[in-house]
């Protein structure tokens, strides 16, 4: 089916919870907290690296108003990975609920629930503790170092999947793979470059930051309401955590204020279900925006090294990257983000000889996790400026090298085989690619072709344009699973119970206009209610951008097996064999037309009348393929060679994802991508003292883009169609995010001839390059 | 603790009544009295989650005392629309599709109503100055201008 014939995909139908949010609906896990609830206030490490030598929880539980104390002394020991991803998770089980040591400053060291959260937060300053303070490992290159103190060095530290996991040298993940010979490839080639680019700690910022509540129902079941993007993770690792069957405990994801990566974590589920369970009270656990981000969750730190053997007319004979990726004092997502390094980036560019290497090194600094873009964004800016830097080497437009070298439809990639998350990877040929159009409409749209050379560029402005390509995948293949059920009512509406989790992407609504399309219905018949573990089947989340793709393909085969049922009770009905009957706008008909019944007509019929059964189905989906994305981006900045100031003029992301089900949530998709890229490359970095504390730790330090710091931005949806995918949709989610920081990196080189490759672009920073 | 004081306040419309202590934030005032669509993102006055109308000027909840609200005249998100008349902004949010998470929306909503309350037909520059203290991580905020755009052009506003 081609897009021309589509009713409800590729329509802009109004997201189905938009107008109750912007009315302000109370829909937040805050928001539904009962009367009689507790506040958990949480006593964070002062130190970067110390042990425990004591607790005096005394003063605090004594307090007025305390109803609990949780510290290392009072709860189960049980080692665990705080990171939602599938099972056997490939993150170490490094975490403990809370732990005689402390790793970072802001890691857990104990925590109250009290009537109040001024209480809470004083009762837990109350607490006393004496620590032991040791040497702290504040940079990759200490933790690296012969004789570094070693972060976890307790006996029970372990993985559970057959990798490679060294914590005696602070090593919490390694992975390679070498596709025929990179030396030999250097040898061949006319220019060898080799280049390292190092990226920074940044924070996601939902504006809801983490929060969970949680309650022990009438029958004595643990239900928790929380802000997640992993439901049936966070169900499946508190069970664990706390030692209790899966079966006790229910979770529900409501509406939540943002991820981004942040909350594929579990991070305060177990603290407030173990208070709930010790209380029989309900606890919320709601952390500000300091804790959210020194103690939640950030992006890997890397250090990049890109070699590169291209020959005088532009072909690539060698590409090799080494990455040593920063996972902080925990290693959540520490081996999967490194292995997208490689496989999200390289297979963009055709060349024989390929290297790769991802080391991730313990630290005692905030700890990194899933963040959108998920490795591809650091190895992107790599990447991305070196293909600008090799163009330039051999005389080359970096457009025109882009377009000889990038991967096209029906190509494979030996690294899609070779590197997967946490283990080998599942080969694969291009479906769609319309990368080439992206570039072509991008550069079209920016103006490329006079962006002039930094050389003719003079005063105190100066204006400059770069670019960059992008892939990344869309979903797991061979480990991600996502399943829908689908029951019919007798008004002809259906119930669609999905375990995706919408964290303000709109997939409760690009899923209903997929089963609209398949039922022959429109969206405003579809009831969709999702991740909530009692009620809604299984999925592993929204992460690794495979919602639409997975979870779509598994709504679209239930609505199919409906849509069997429905024809059938209709034939049934009207006495006409089914293969005669055609589905449209919510009815069911002879081709002719002379004999018609509709939904509702076919419902009461199977629910009221003869044969009686429900309307509905399940169905699951898995993946054999990850089909990249792909997209094209343009920035036009203007730099200030005075200040070093760096302002974005223009933005241009032309993006394939695939058939857009939504177009103008996929446009809002790439401007929030771009617009959070365009920060992390400008001004978003944290700032750490001699001991490891943050002291950037809030919105007036720590700038996010607001409406004024805006560009003008363009987003272009390139159409395309993936075959694998639900009315040949692939993914859009995180793709766009990795392109600005080169893009701009690029652009600022156009303008004033300063390659930078330490982000972000900060005005010292660019003041500096240009001296 | 902080002396429990009566203050008196007219709230999206009404003459309300509520108890307080000298150290409480108007927006935990009116979460805990159940307008929780007025949202919280920071309690630092940076981030515009919690903003709410007070005497036509748009601010932010987290910064004031509810007590600097006794006498006068609040408006929050309820009071704003419904499902069967959403205020203009809202409308053209929801067709621009510029809420997402929409986490941010209420304050957003808010935040433009006070400046079309005022000035209806502002410039693109007036709007993104006036919504500049209002964040959001999801739309990169180009939805949301143009939405607003969209109602400062029409004739929705008076």
């Amino acid at each position: 089916m081609k897009q021309q014939e589509f009713k409800v995909v590729s329509k802009s139908v109004e997201k189905i919870d938009a107008m109750s949010l912007a009315l302000g609906k109370p829909s937040y896990v805050a928001d539904l907290q009962p009367a009689g609830t507790l506040y958990v206030g949480m006593l964070w490490s002062p130190h970067a690296h110390a042990r425990i030598k004591s607790v005096d929880i005394a003063a605090a539980e004594n307090m007025p108003g305390v109803a609990g104390v949780l510290f290392h002394g009072n709860v189960p020991r049980v080692p665990h990975t705080t990171a939602g991803q599938g099972f056997p998770e490939p993150s170490p089980y490094d975490t403990v609920m809370f732990d005689s040591k402390v790793r970072f400053v802001g890691d857990r060291v104990a925590a109250v629930a009290a009537e109040t959260p001024k209480i809470a937060a004083a009762a837990a300053k109350a607490i006393q503790v004496e620590y032991e303070v040791l040497e702290p490992v504040l940079s990759i290159d200490d933790a690296l170092a012969d004789g570094s103190p070693v972060i976890h060095d307790q006996e029970d530290a372990s993985i559970p999947i057959p990798v490679p996991y060294e914590p005696a040298r602070n090593i919490a993940a390694r992975v390679g793979m070498d596709v025929g010979d990179l030396e030999q490839g250097l040898a061949e080639a006319d220019i060898k470059l080799d280049r390292t680019y190092e990226t920074h700690y940044a924070q996601h910022t939902p504006m809801e930051t983490h929060v969970s509540l949680a309650q022990v129902d009438s029958r004595g079941r643990l239900v928790i309401t929380t802000s997640t993007q992993v439901p049936f993770h966070v169900r499946r690792i508190v069970a664990q955590t706390l030692q209790i069957p899966v079966q006790q405990i229910r979770v529900i994801k409501p509406r939540i204020g943002g991820g981004f990566g942040a909350k594929q974590e579990i991070l305060l589920e177990d603290v407030a279900a173990l208070f709930a369970l010790r209380t029989g009270r309900p606890v919320l656990f709601e952390m500000t925006r300091s804790e959210e981000f020194i103690s939640s969750r950030t992006r890997h730190p890397q250090r990049v090294r890109i070699r590169s053997g291209v020959t005088a007319d532009g072909r690539i004979t060698a590409l090799g990257m080494d990455v040593v990726s920063n996972t902080g004092a925990y290693g959540s997502h520490a081996l999967t983000v490194v292995c997208n390094c490689g496989s999200k980036v390289l297979p963009l560019y055709r060349t024989t000889n390929i290297h790769f290497e991802g080391v991730t090194v313990y630290t005692n600094l905030p700890v990194a996790g899933a963040y959108r873009g998920y490795g591809a964004t650091q190895a992107c800016f790599a990447v991305e400026c070196h293909m600008d830097e090799v163009a330039e080497a051999i005389g080359m437009d970096p457009l025109k090298f882009r377009q000889m070298n990038h991967i096209r439809s029906g190509e494979g990639s030996p690294v899609f085989a070779a590197l997967g998350e946490g283990k080998e990877g599942v080969e694969q040929a291009i479906g769609s690619c319309e990368l080439e159009e992206c570039i072509r409409l991008g550069a079209e749209e920016i103006g490329w072709g006079g962006r002039g050379m930094p050389g003719e560029k003079t005063g105190r402005f100066r204006r400059g344009i770069g670019m960059a390509c992008l892939m990344q995948g869309s979903s797991i293949p061979r480990v991600d699973m996502g399943a829908a059920s689908l029951k019919m009512n007798e008004d002809g509406s259906f119930n669609l119970l999905v375990g995706a989790t919408d964290l303000g992407t709109g997939s409760d609504t690009v899923l209903a206009q997929i089963a609209a399309e398949q039922l022959g219905t429109d969206v405003g018949k579809m009831v969709v209610y999702s991740s909530d573990t009692d009620m809604t089947p299984f999925d592993v989340g929204a992460y690794a951008s495979s919602t639409t793709y997975l979870s779509g393909e598994a709504v679209r085969k239930v609505a199919e097996k409906v849509k069997k049922q429905i024809v059938a009770v209709a034939a049934n009905k009207l006495g006409v064999p089914a293969e005669r009957l055609v589905v449209e706008a919510s009815s069911v008909a002879t081709a002719d037309g002379s004999q018609s019944v509709t939904f509702s007509d076919v419902a009461i019929h199977a629910l009221y009348q003869m044969d009686q059964f429900q309307v509905g189905g399940i169905a699951s989906h898995t993946t054999e393929k990850s089909p990249p994305p792909f997209s094209a981006h343009f920035a036009e900045v203007e730099v200030d060679t005075l200040t070093g100031g760096v302002r974005v003029i223009k933005y241009v992301a032309a993006v394939d994802c695939g058939t857009a089900i939504n177009p103008k949530l996929a446009e809002g998709q790439t401007e929030g991508g771009v617009l959070n890229g365009i920060s992390y490359a400008l001004t978003e970095q944290y700032l750490f003292d001699s001991k490891g504390r943050m002291s950037n730790a809030s919105f007036h330090n720590y700038h996010i883009f607001s409406m004024r710091d805006m560009p003008e931005l363009k987003t272009i949806l390139v159409p395309s169609y993936e075959e694998t995918g639900p009315y040949g949709a692939k993914s859009v989610s995180e793709i766009c995010i990795n392109g600005p920081m080169p893009a701009i990196a690029n652009a600022i080189y156009n303008a004033a001839g300063v390659r930078l490759t330490h982000p972000p672009f900060t005005p010292d920073k660019v003041w500096q390059a240009l001296q | 603790m902080s002396t429990v004081k009566q203050i008196s306040l007219t709230l999206n419309g009404e003459p309300k009544t509520f108890e307080t202590t000298a150290d409480e934030t108007l927006v935990d005032l009116l979460r805990r009295h159940g307008y929780r669509g007025t949202k919280t993102g920071c309690y630092e006055g940076a981030c515009g989650a919690c903003t709410v109308i007070l005497d036509g000027r748009a601010v932010y909840g987290c910064l004031l005392r509810a007590f600097q609200a006794h006498g006068r005249d609040v408006q929050t998100i309820e009071g704003a629309g419904s499902f069967d008349d959403p205020h203009p902004v809202q409308r053209a949010l929801v067709d621009e599709g510029a809420v997402q998470c929409g986490f941010c929306t209420p304050g957003m909503v808010l935040s433009a109503k006070a400046l079309l309350d005022e000035t209806p037909h502002p410039g693109s520059d007036t709007i993104k100055e006036h919504m500049d203290g209002n964040l959001c991580r999801c739309t990169g905020y180009e939805k949301i201008r143009v939405a607003v755009e969209k109602v400062a052009a029409s004739t929705a506003m008076p």
